[in-house]
């Protein structure tokens, strides 16, 4: 079985996100980035999938400049086999899913797995576009993934339940927890990483279909108002007349 | 011009996340100089899809075929698509949920429109953009992106919008056929499973939400929560400790990694307010904080507080609100 994991690089989840002065553009000055959290789930669970069968690869794919190899050493660390880099800056969901479809086509991947959504984007987008252009089923977002042969058995998430799902490959997931529990890189993964093959190619297909105007950060909050806990039924009487919530 | 409204529906009612797009949608349908039509997936009785007029909906599409009860990607997405050829529509809105989401990216590449998802605000169309205003940054920020394609698709963000209600204004019902085959529901589920909600209330759609944390102490103080979830006709959450040591379900941990809630109502008890917690809940309206602590960092974020234990204060807040009426 080939995988295919697709990994973003985004800004750490305790970072204080700011922006350039004209608002054009997220500040990335003394920003640490990460593997986004959600793809970590993908990432681990294709590499759990892949060991269990005893055979197969799973290739972590990156859209974006040389400053993101950092994250993809990582997952090579935390046990892929190689690593594709489509060097480009990612423009929009759209850019990204043409890049990911055209490696996925190129290199005949069986399953292709990615995080539910970027932290930083947020957009819960890409799986479904990836699943149009290549022709595929998506599921997404799935909580529980098992292969038996070409068969995958997966969870989704549905409002307020889940529904089970079967398809056969190829696929596009999107994971989410509980899907496994996401690994660390231990030494020898660091190691060997350093070794694995990392191949840079060039973006293809269209421009973005949406750009980013501008960027905005919520109004600042007013500061807490604090009710003595003696006086804790005071608290009802403030949601309902003052905030207007209850 | 016209404008398509995706509404999902569930045990024969709309959901509520569809019932705030509908208004959404007309309210697009209104600014662009055209109406909304509605195409309706999932399980709905004709009543229910008639009173989509009060929220300004003038017409709606429904397809009876059975297996379109559940929800299935390929199929719903073609179904959608055919509703958007025959509407001619330039603008599609989706509620921003696990269908919209699946659904709006795959019709995007098939209908070759630009996608917006999380949209927080009506669209402003000023010097002949298109522009949507969208959360990002887990909440964090937000974004006005220019949706350039002919076609634009939308997923609005719930409990963004408020659904309006005028009485008595019913949208015209039609029946309508995708000529769905056997291969488009080669992703049917298999078996479809739903969860326990505390008093039938959704947690992803909830107005209200009580979450406890580890300061709750064990699964058998959750009857505190749940009192005053009750009354408050609130779902009830947990941080992600909290479902990691199974006290409470999976699909009741908010946060970065779990479900995002915006409700109009948070009620934090014993949660320290770690940034990956905040980031599910912090587009909440109202944000209240229980903590022992007062260097809880989820007083930071809170817009009242009080200082106090759980096991003190729950009661004192359950009391207070029945007392209400
Ligand atoms: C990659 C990543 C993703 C994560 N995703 C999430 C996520 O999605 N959601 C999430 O919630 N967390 C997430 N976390 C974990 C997060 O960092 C925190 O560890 C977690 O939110 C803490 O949960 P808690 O506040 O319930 O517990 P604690 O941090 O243990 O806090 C308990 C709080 O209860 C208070 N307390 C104790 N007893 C009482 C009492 N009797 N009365 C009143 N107050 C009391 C304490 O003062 C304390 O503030 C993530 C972490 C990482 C690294």
């Amino acid at each position: 079985m080939k995988f295919l994991v697709c990994i973003s690089n985004v800004p750490d989840t305790t970072t204080k996100i700011t922006f350039t002065p004209d608002n054009k553009e997220f500040n990335k000055a003394g920003v640490q980035f990460v593997i986004n959290p959600w793809d970590e789930y993908a990432l681990t669970r294709a590499i759990e999938l892949k060991e269990a069968a005893g055979s197969g690869t799973v290739t972590v794919l990156n859209v974006g400049e040389a400053d993101t190899e950092p994250n993809i050493r990582k997952a090579l660390a935390i046990g892929a086999d190689d690593a594709i880099r489509v060097n480009a800056a990612p423009q929009d969901a759209f850019f990204v899913a043409e890049q990911i479809a055209a490696v996925a086509k190129e290199g005949g991947y069986d399953v292709i797995l990615m995080g539910k959504e970027s932290i930083d984007y947020n957009g819960f987008q890409v799986h479904g576009m990836v699943g149009e252009m290549l022709g595929i089923p998506t599921v997404a977002p799935a909580m529980k993934l098992d292969m038996n042969g070409n068969t995958a058995t997966l969870e989704r998430e549905i409002e307020g339940g889940k529904e089970i799902v079967t398809v056969t490959t190829p696929f596009v997931a999107s994971c989410q927890q509980p899907m496994c529990e996401p690994r660390i890189p231990n030494m020898r993964g660091i190691m060997t990483a350093r070794t694995k093959p990392l191949k840079v190619v060039p973006p293809v297909g269209e421009p973005a279909r949406t750009q980013v105007a501008e960027y905005a950060l919520p109004p600042k909050k007013q500061g807490v108002k604090l009710i003595p806990a003696e006086n804790a039924g005071e608290l009802i009487k403030l949601l309902r007349n003052e905030a207007k919530v209850i | 011009m016209s404008v398509l409204v995706v509404v999902e529906c569930a045990d024969g009612e709309v959901k509520k996340s569809s019932l705030e797009v509908a208004t959404y949608g007309a309210e697009v349908a209104a600014m662009l100089g055209t109406t909304a039509t509605a195409i309706a997936v999932g399980e709905a009785t004709e009543a229910n899809l008639a009173k989509l007029g009060e929220q300004g909906i003038t017409k709606v599409l429904y397809d009876a075929e059975p297996r379109l009860k559940d929800f299935v990607n390929n199929a719903y997405t073609k179904l959608i698509a055919t509703a958007a050829e025959q509407e001619q529509a330039k603008v599609i809105i989706l509620a921003n949920s696990n269908i919209g989401a699946a659904v709006g990216s795959r019709l995007s590449v098939r209908l070759k429109a630009s996608l917006a998802t999380n949209a927080v605000e009506l669209p402003k169309t000023d010097n002949g953009q298109f522009v949507v205003r969208r959360g990002a940054f887990s909440g964090k920020a937000f974004s006005d992106v220019v949706l350039s394609g002919e076609r634009k698709i939308i997923a609005v963000k719930k409990n963004s919008t408020e659904a309006k209600h005028e009485a008595g204004k019913t949208a015209e019902v039609q029946s309508f056929t995708a000529q769905l085959t056997d291969a488009d529901f080669a992703d049917a589920p298999t078996q479809v499973v739903m969860q326990d909600q505390a008093g039938g209330i959704l947690l992803p759609e909830a107005d209200r939400v009580v979450s406890g944390g580890r300061g709750m102490k064990g699964p058998e103080n959750w009857g505190l929560i749940e009192d005053l979830a009750k009354a408050l006709h609130a779902a009830t959450a947990c941080s992600k400790p909290v479902s990691d040591v199974d006290w409470r379900p999976h699909h009741e941990h908010v946060g970065q990694t779990g479900i995002t809630v915006s409700p109009n109502l948070y009620i934090a008890c014993g949660i320290s307010g770690a940034i990956q917690h905040l980031a599910g809940v912090n587009s909440s309206k109202v944000i209240v904080v229980i903590n022992k602590d007062p260097e809880a960092p989820f007083f930071k974020a809170a817009d009242y507080g009080i200082v106090g234990d759980v096991f003190d204060v729950l009661p004192k807040l359950t009391a207070a609100v029945k007392e209400l009426g």
